[in-house]
């Protein structure tokens, strides 16, 4: 069962992101992401995730996702124009692409943890109550400047956007 | 389910079989930078990637029976939402300047 | 704990105060900051001192780690012992009656916070010397000393001579300071450690060298930077050169405390000397001829402080006499006794140079006795004290040496007696010289203010009735040996050189002034030898510093470094500039092109790790 449910959400992640890469529409893109996020976050409830599979749909497919998709319609993004430099380009990067995939997964298969298996229910830790517990007292400080970092990021996003510039 | 076809699969999934779907999501993002022209496309190829690199903190989280790696995730997830902000404030601004999301247009950063 | 670390420390503070904000503080704060830290210190050793009691075994302080790595494992460690106690009192109080006087001789010159800062610099390090409890802390003291010499000497760098005189002293403490690092990489290698107290302790139970052996090429090497610092043959030309700078540099630099460093140094190395019998008969032979050799040249000099900058070389040539023949405690008294009546010449001579605004020649001088009574009287009891008149205090060290060099070697006595006469005859040579006889001077001599005789007159006194301070007695528990017996006969002998000097001295400048021009004309070959210094400056010239330059012009410059140096660096330029060249198109500013460099960056750390996968 939970292999299946792997192999299934797995596949629709991947078949999602190559979709964002061939897309040529950014609201196709945007919405190939979408679907990525949200299988991740069926993975992330595998691995006992309750508390990050929520985060990751409410923050990530939720608000970012949105926040890209109305710059795309206010930009009124248009499809890209296929290039004559634009095979070229994929006949260098594709090789290369393969390599690192090929080297990085030798390397996983080669040094992961022989015998590591997954299996759902055994780890729970990742409950909201845990986290939370987390958060406010080994991670207080960290969590703490992380909301000096929205600030800058809000001030930031804020002057940017302003029309003088 | 027909039984035949629980038994073939395994019952329960290997630690690497996560990280090597990280590895590939991973390289789809960087894909993603390398093939598309489209600033605001690019910039979704960055937060795939890092969305792979969040599958490998949860992954481990789960190997070590800590929570640790899903606080790191978390803050993964905060600053990526900071970057979003901060990012797509800045794709406005280049469009307002150079009414262009053609990344190869925003060249000046050379000599 | 006593905080040993805050007697260095005080003038340390003055040193900072006066360097950083000296220039904008009025001379009185100057004065304060450079006095108080000296007089603190004074303070702080004679309380640690006297909380420390009769210090049978040495008082360690243990400070922190200094250098770890492999067996050279170095702390930064402080120590007192009844030798470095003799030391430390001598280096504080001499050095504050310096300051003091120091206060009104710089008063008219240019850069007095400078001059100060200088001088708390200098006290620091060499409290640092002192205090050392390993070689290593001994030899930041050791160099620190003489960078503070290099800067006074060349206090006044718009004179050329100045300048000159500084580098020259830089360069030939060098060569002694090559030899000490060689001495200290040959202790580290034989016995495992710096520190005094292990190395000592491992020298215990070794054999004493008859033969030559590695104990004695340390003490050799030991010996060579002893000769760089404490101005002793081949190394003493830097000296008399040194009396370039301000006078109270020269008495508390050149004659009461850093040349005597080397003499410490020796001492405080005692028991691997002790190991080493054919190192200290060099250590005594290098001591002897440097004490003749140099107080014949004093005999000829017309100039008042080369008189008693020679006169400094001849005495701390006693000084390794006293060592060599394993006096120690004696040689230790005599750096005591001729820190005091040396100190006292040297200021002496600057009230003198002070009263006649500059002028140092002694012919232009004589007559003074009226007009400067108080440094006169005070010069005197200097005079008496060097020659050696009992009962003061150059008697009873001079006579301590002169009876245990009798007891090593009777020859080694007779030269010393000898040069015991000399000294007595050019040291009352500059005193009539300068006080009697006619003034032949064209400025007006002044007496000098309360802040010069004061210092004077402590000086005077302790000249006189420093000899009854028992230092022998006081410092032979450490280094044991036998002592000499007590011959009057000896001690007679050597009293009536020095009176014979003295009388000598009296006849050829008060009773008959012409009688010295006639007997040099006499001697003519031989004055103009000696009047010259042996022309050592002249022959080290010839054969070390024309060839070396010439040398170095020819096969260093055009050679290495036009052809070798030169050519490195522009080859490395123009290589840099063509594989610039090249890797500037990766540069297209592209962002995605940089993004494949990046990919292209990580698969090769990606293939590395992979390739040394196996040796997981």
């Amino acid at each position: 069962m939970d292999a299946l449910l792997f192999l299934t959400f797995a596949g629709i992640a991947v078949l999602c992101a190559i979709n964002l890469v061939l897309q040529t529409h950014p609201i196709s893109s945007a919405l190939s992401l979408v679907g990525v996020m949200g299988s991740l976050a069926v993975l992330y409830l595998l691995l006992g995730g309750a508390f990050i599979a929520a985060v990751q749909l409410i923050v990530y497919a939720g608000a970012v996702m949105v926040l890209f998709l109305f710059v795309i319609m206010l930009l009124n993004a248009q499809a890209e124009r296929t290039t004559s430099k634009s095979a070229m380009r994929a006949w260098v990067s594709v090789p290369l692409l393969f390599t690192f995939v090929i080297l990085l997964a030798s390397l996983i298969i080669q040094r992961a943890p022989a015998g590591a298996a997954v299996k759902f229910g055994e780890f729970t830790g990742g409950s909201v109550a845990n986290v939370g517990r987390a958060l406010f007292t080994t991670y207080l400080l960290p969590f703490e400047v992380t909301s000096i970092l929205i600030l800058i990021a809000i001030l930031g996003a804020v002057v940017l956007a302003r029309k003088e510039i | 389910m027909p039984p035949e076809l629980t038994q073939l699969l395994p019952a329960s999934v290997p630690l690497s079989w996560y990280l090597v779907l990280s590895a590939i999501l991973f390289s789809l993002g960087i894909a993603g930078f390398l093939f598309r022209r489209n600033i605001i496309t690019v910039f979704m190829s960055i937060e795939l990637m890092l969305n792979a690199v969040n599958l490998t903190f949860v992954a481990f989280s789960y190997h070590l029976k800590q929570v640790d790696g899903h606080i790191f995730s978390f803050f993964v997830m905060v600053v990526a939402a900071a970057e979003a902000a901060v990012g797509l404030a800045i794709i406005l601004t280049v469009f307002k300047n150079r009414a262009t999301l053609e990344i190869d247009e925003v060249s000046s950063m050379k000599l | 704990m006593h905080q040993l670390w805050l007697i260095p420390a005080f003038p340390l503070i003055g040193f900072l105060i006066n360097g950083i904000a000296g220039r904008r503080m009025s001379k009185t704060a100057v004065n304060v900051a450079a006095i108080g830290s000296v007089l603190l210190s004074f303070l702080w050793v004679l309380k640690v001192l006297a909380g420390l009691g009769s210090l049978e075994d040495a008082y360690i302080e243990r400070y922190f780690t200094w250098i770890q790595s492999g067996i050279v494992d170095v702390s930064f460690d402080f120590a007192v012992d009844r030798l470095s106690a003799v030391m430390l009192l001598v280096v504080t109080g001499i050095g504050l009656l310096i300051h003091i006087y120091a206060t009104g001789y710089m008063s008219h010159e240019g850069g007095y916070y400078r001059f100060f800062a200088y001088m708390n610099l200098f006290m620091f390090f060499m409290l640092t010397l002192v205090l050392a409890a390993n070689f290593l802390v001994l030899f930041v003291g050791w160099e620190g000393v003489g960078l503070c010499s290099y800067l006074l000497i060349g206090f006044y760098f718009h004179k050329k001579s100045a300048g000159d005189a500084g580098k020259k002293a830089f360069v030939v403490n060098r060569i002694g300071d090559f030899g000490f690092s060689l001495a200290m990489f040959l202790i580290l290698v034989t016995f495992g450690s710096l520190d005094f107290a292990r190395v000592f302790e491992k020298v215990g139970p070794m054999a004493v060298e008859h033969q030559a052996g590695v104990i004695t090429l340390i003490c050799l090497l030991l010996l060579v930077g002893a000769t760089g610092k404490s101005a002793q043959l081949p190394l003493y030309v830097w000296l008399p050169d040194a009396m370039e700078g301000p006078t109270p540099v020269s008495a508390l630099i050149h004659a009461a405390t850093m040349v005597t460093a080397g003499v410490y140094m020796v001492a405080r190395s005692a028991p691997l000397f002790n190991h080493a019998p054919i190192a200290l008969e060099v250590v005594a032979i290098v001591g002897l001829l440097t004490a003749v050799m140099a107080a014949t040249i004093g005999l000829t000099q017309y100039d008042i402080k080369k008189v008693f900058a020679y006169s400094t070389v001849s005495q701390l040539g006693y000084m390794f006499l006293g060592l060599g023949v394993g006096a120690y405690d004696a040689g230790i008294f005599h750096v005591m006794t001729h820190a005091f009546f040396k100190a006292l010449l040297f200021l002496g001579a600057g009230s003198v140079i002070h009263a006649l605004a500059g002028e140092q020649d002694l012919r232009m001088m004589g007559g003074l006795r009226k007009k400067i009574p108080v440094t006169f009287l005070t010069l005197f009891c200097a005079a008496i004290a060097i020659a050696g008149v009992p009962p003061f205090s150059g008697f009873m060290s001079k006579d301590a040496i002169l009876l245990a060099a009798h007891h090593h070697h009777p020859w080694m006595y007779w030269v010393g007696v000898v040069t015991a006469g000399m000294t007595a005859f050019y040291v009352f040579r500059a005193i009539f010289m300068c006080f009697f006889g006619t003034y032949r001077g064209t400025a007006h001599p002044h007496e000098s203010p309360l802040s010069m005789t004061g210092p004077l007159a402590v000086l005077a006194l302790l000249s006189l009735g420093g000899g009854y301070l028992d230092v022998p007695h006081y410092l032979a528990p450490m280094f044991g040996g036998e002592h000499a017996p007590h011959e009057t006969s000896l001690v007679v002998i050597s009293v009536l050189a020095g009176a014979a000097g003295i009388l000598l001295a009296l006849l050829f400048y008060v009773i008959k002034p012409g009688l010295a021009d006639a007997l040099s004309r006499l001697a003519g070959k031989l004055y103009t030898l000696i009047y010259n210094k042996y022309f050592v400056d002249e022959l080290y010239d010839a054969v070390i510093v024309h060839p070396t330059r010439d040398g170095s012009r020819a096969l260093l410059w055009k050679g290495f470094d036009l052809g070798i140096i030169d050519g490195v660096v522009n080859g490395a330029g123009s290589l840099a500039r063509t594989i610039g060249g090249g890797l500037r198109h990766m540069q297209s500013g592209y962002i995605r092109r940089y993004a494949a460099w990046v990919v292209v960056g990580a698969i090769v750390l990606l293939a590395a790790a992979a390739g040394m996968g196996g040796a997981r």
